[in-house]
């Protein structure tokens, strides 16, 4: 007589009537981890093959946000594009606007007084610490921490407030015109920074606090998804992420611009190239960002009162009162509203560092009012693309984990 | 003394113990103070939605404690973004899903109306694929905005009907999108 | 970590490639040549392997498209030497009908998605690409929306109303 004795659940699995053969039940789980994210990182997809809680292979899906910038970019005079750059990477704004601000001087060969190259790096500064400050938050929520998040929001309403004082917006902000600003910074926007570079520091000590030393923050970024050097540079990695994996390349340091020379800041550089590296880097350069900001307000301090503009009256628009008075600045002002600027027949490059990388833009001029081609090399596009092959052999929440260490912006990824 | 404003009960008859009016009125009360949104965010609008979910501008207060990224769960759509016509069918997927009652706010200019982004690869508004309730202008509109929009769709959630999806106005619209 | 200058690079490229580089020109201090699709690989091989240039860094890949010129269709490469901080621009042109060109993904991985996005707006076949297929736009597209035949807004709207316009 034959006893039956207790099956283990894959014995049970094998004999049921359903499965016709082994292979079957190795069979990989297809995930799809879809455009509407939970994890609120923007709309990407990736299918994965799931074995069990094991990612065998990801294909990643982008395009969900296209909106053709750089179609619409050749339909447009120069300024008119700059509302268009603000919606690249949206979480860090003013970077985008300086950088095409700078591209389109290069191209003039407008060179704007020292004024307004510290004023361009307070705001470009400020805007890096809100990229790295939504970045580590989510960061933070992804690993199931949401209070330092709320902490972080709190002080990007700060700036929020600074960047209206400046400029009338909160997000998309559309600082500047091409040769400077619109306006000068009022007394109220200094007095603002000046609060916000007192009382952020020890917010952000509170959420260095919560992370940096936590248990298991640490045992869930430690070690996982580590990069080398040598993989990163192949991928044309750039920004935080590269410099975590040990390679000191900044723009900022590389090919200065807007006066960066004439600061005096360190660029933090990480070993591994994990996620907790990563998560260290922002934070690092969040107060080298503040100690920047407190030398430019006081080099801004030592310059002439009052300078927020090249003169440069052909590109940039001449006061009210003159342009009612003054014949040549009335054709002036017509000639650049109507965006008959005469632009030369050339092609430039230049870079700036964004919150995620070399943010470039090549534009390409025919002479016209509008640019001949426009090409964004936007950091978070090329830096998304290892993220399947990376994604290989990971268990599924580190991939989410390493996602939002990537800190990709929908708006960047797809443009 | 609280500021806090309680909601005003609707007409009925009181008597000491009991309090009856109509099933329709306080169910419309309930609901317009418990929308759970569902944010849709896919950029820039989505980043104005983060800081009035945040602690400064509270959306919880106005009842939507629980943002749930399952449609099947939430009440209230929030559109914020651009849609692509690569998204299009996704974000029809998502309306499709949601369970009566179901409300949609289209926020940003792009999801009102396709916004700055005249192109070949954006839809020009959310309401070529779905049905929308609210509009909440702007580029991205102000915290105080979105909660402007969430008051009014509060605001049009209490004088709806009990059961809006049996009535003969809501299956011509839903008919005119090619919704079941 | 010395900077090499423009010229020195120009010299050692003219050495080894001739005249296969043509038309250098150095707008804003970035060093720039044309070069054919039979010799852009071994350009690009030289240019990322040779000791001294060792330009390993790959900025970017894009596309442009002249209407008027004779081989209308450009691949524009960005190449960084991180070692001696100097940037150079090849541009490759093709012809309109069939532009294709070898892949650069043996040499840098990171020209994967790039070449697919330069494919998606122009249409360049990039030969020996590991997946060559559209990135950003819809994949039932059949035609390359940066050409500059292809208009920007989408012909089937038909809320627009072209008189308040100006059309």
């Amino acid at each position: 007589m034959q006893i039956k004795r207790t099956f283990s659940l894959e014995d049970k699995l094998m004999n049921h009537p359903a499965i016709k053969s082994s292979e079957q039940l190795q069979d990989t789980m297809t995930l799809n981890l879809g455009p509407t994210h939970p994890a609120t990182h923007g709309v990407f997809q990736n299918v994965l093959e799931m074995d069990g809680e094991r990612i065998v292979s990801g294909v990643s899906t982008i395009g969900y946000i296209h909106r053709a910038f750089e179609k619409i970019a050749e339909h447009r005079p120069y300024y008119q594009i700059t509302p268009l750059t603000d919606r690249l990477n949206y979480c860090s704004s003013p970077i985008n606007n300086m950088g095409w601000h700078m591209t389109v001087e290069k191209m003039l060969g407008i060179q704007t007084p020292k004024r307004v190259d510290y004023l361009r790096v307070i705001v470009m500064e400020l805007a890096r610490i809100t990229d790295h400050l939504i970045c580590n938050g989510i960061l933070g929520v992804d690993t199931g921490a949401f209070s330092g998040f709320l902490y972080l929001m709190q002080e990007r309403e700060h700036i929020y407030e600074i960047y209206e004082e400046i400029c009338g917006a909160r997000l998309t902000t559309n600082i500047g015109r091409i040769g400077g600003f619109e306006r000068d910074f009022n007394d109220i926007a200094f007095a603002k920074l000046r609060k916000f570079l007192k009382n952020f520091p020890p917010v952000l000590k509170e959420f260095e606090n919560l992370f940096d030393r936590n248990r298991i923050f640490i045992e869930r970024t430690a070690g996982v998804a580590a990069v080398d050097a040598e993989t990163a540079l192949q991928y044309s990695w750039s920004g935080p992420i590269l410099r975590a994996c040990g390679v000191d390349y900044d723009v900022r340091v590389n090919e200065p611009y807007s006066s960066y020379e004439d600061f005096d800041f360190d660029i933090p550089v990480g070993t591994n190239g994990d996620v907790y590296d990563r998560y260290m880097v922002r934070n690092e350069e969040m107060w080298q960002s503040l100690r920047i900001i407190e030398q430019a307000l006081e080099k801004v301090e030592k310059e002439p009162k009052g300078v927020f503009a090249a003169d440069v009256p052909e590109y940039y628009l001449p006061p009210k009162e003159e342009v009612y008075n003054n014949m040549e600045a009335l054709i002036y002002h017509f000639k650049i509203v109507m965006g008959e600027i005469d632009a030369p027949k050339t092609e430039v490059y230049h870079c700036v560092e964004g919150g995620n990388g070399e943010l470039g833009f090549y534009l390409v001029s025919d002479g016209g009012r509008t640019p001949f081609r426009l090409h964004f090399r936007r950091p978070s596009f090329i830096n998304y693309q290892m993220y399947a092959p990376m994604s290989r052999g990971m268990l599924l929440s580190d991939a989410i984990i390493n996602m939002s260490s990537l800190n990709v912006i929908a708006g960047e990824l797809d443009a | 003394m609280s500021d806090i404003k309680l909601a005003e009960a609707p007409p009925g008859i009181e008597g000491s113990g009991f309090f009856a009016t109509s099933f329709e009125k306080v169910i419309a009360l309930a609901r317009s103070h418990s929308l759970w949104p569902l944010p849709f965010a896919t950029s820039c609008c989505g980043i104005e939605f983060m800081a009035t979910m945040g602690a400064h501008y509270d959306l919880a207060r106005f009842g939507s404690e629980r943002p749930s990224f399952s449609p099947r769960q939430a009440d209230m759509l929030l559109v914020m973004g651009t849609i692509a016509k690569k998204m299009g069918p996704v974000l029809r997927q998502v309306y499709i899903q949601m369970a009566e009652p179901r409300w949609v706010v289209a926020v940003g200019a792009c999801a009102a109306s396709g916004g700055i982004f005249d192109s070949y690869s954006v839809l020009q508004g959310i309401d070529e694929i779905i049905p929308v309730d609210v509009y909440v202008p702007g580029c991205p509109p102000r915290p105080e905005a979105i909660l402007s929009g969430v008051l009014k769709l509060q605001e049009l959630v209490r004088n709806e009907p009990l059961r809006r999806r049996n009535t003969p106005e809501y299956k011509e619209l839903l008919a005119k999108y090619g919704i079941q | 970590m010395g900077k090499i200058s423009n010229q020195a690079v120009l010299q050692k490229l003219t050495e080894r490639f001739g005249s296969a580089v043509s038309i250098p020109s150095e707008p804003f201090g970035l060093l720039t040549f044309e070069t054919g699709k039979e010799h852009i690989i071994d350009v690009l091989t030289f240019l990322k392997e040779d000791p001294e240039l060792k330009f390993n860094y790959l900025t970017d890949i894009t596309g442009i498209h002249y209407p008027e010129k004779e081989l209308p269709i450009g691949v524009i490469y960005h190449l960084h030497s991180l070692y001696n901080n100097v940037r150079v621009r090849i541009k490759v042109f093709l012809e309109e009908r069939n532009p294709v060109i070898p892949t650069a993904v043996n040499l840098w991985k990171g020209a994967n998605w790039m070449e697919r996005e330069t494919y998606d707006f122009f249409g360049i076949v990039f030969e020996g690409h590991p997946d060559l297929r559209r990135i950003l736009n819809v994949d039932e597209m059949t035609v390359f929306p940066m050409r500059k035949e292809f208009p920007l807004e989408d012909p089937n709207r038909a809320d627009k109303k072209d008189f308040f316009f100006g059309r």
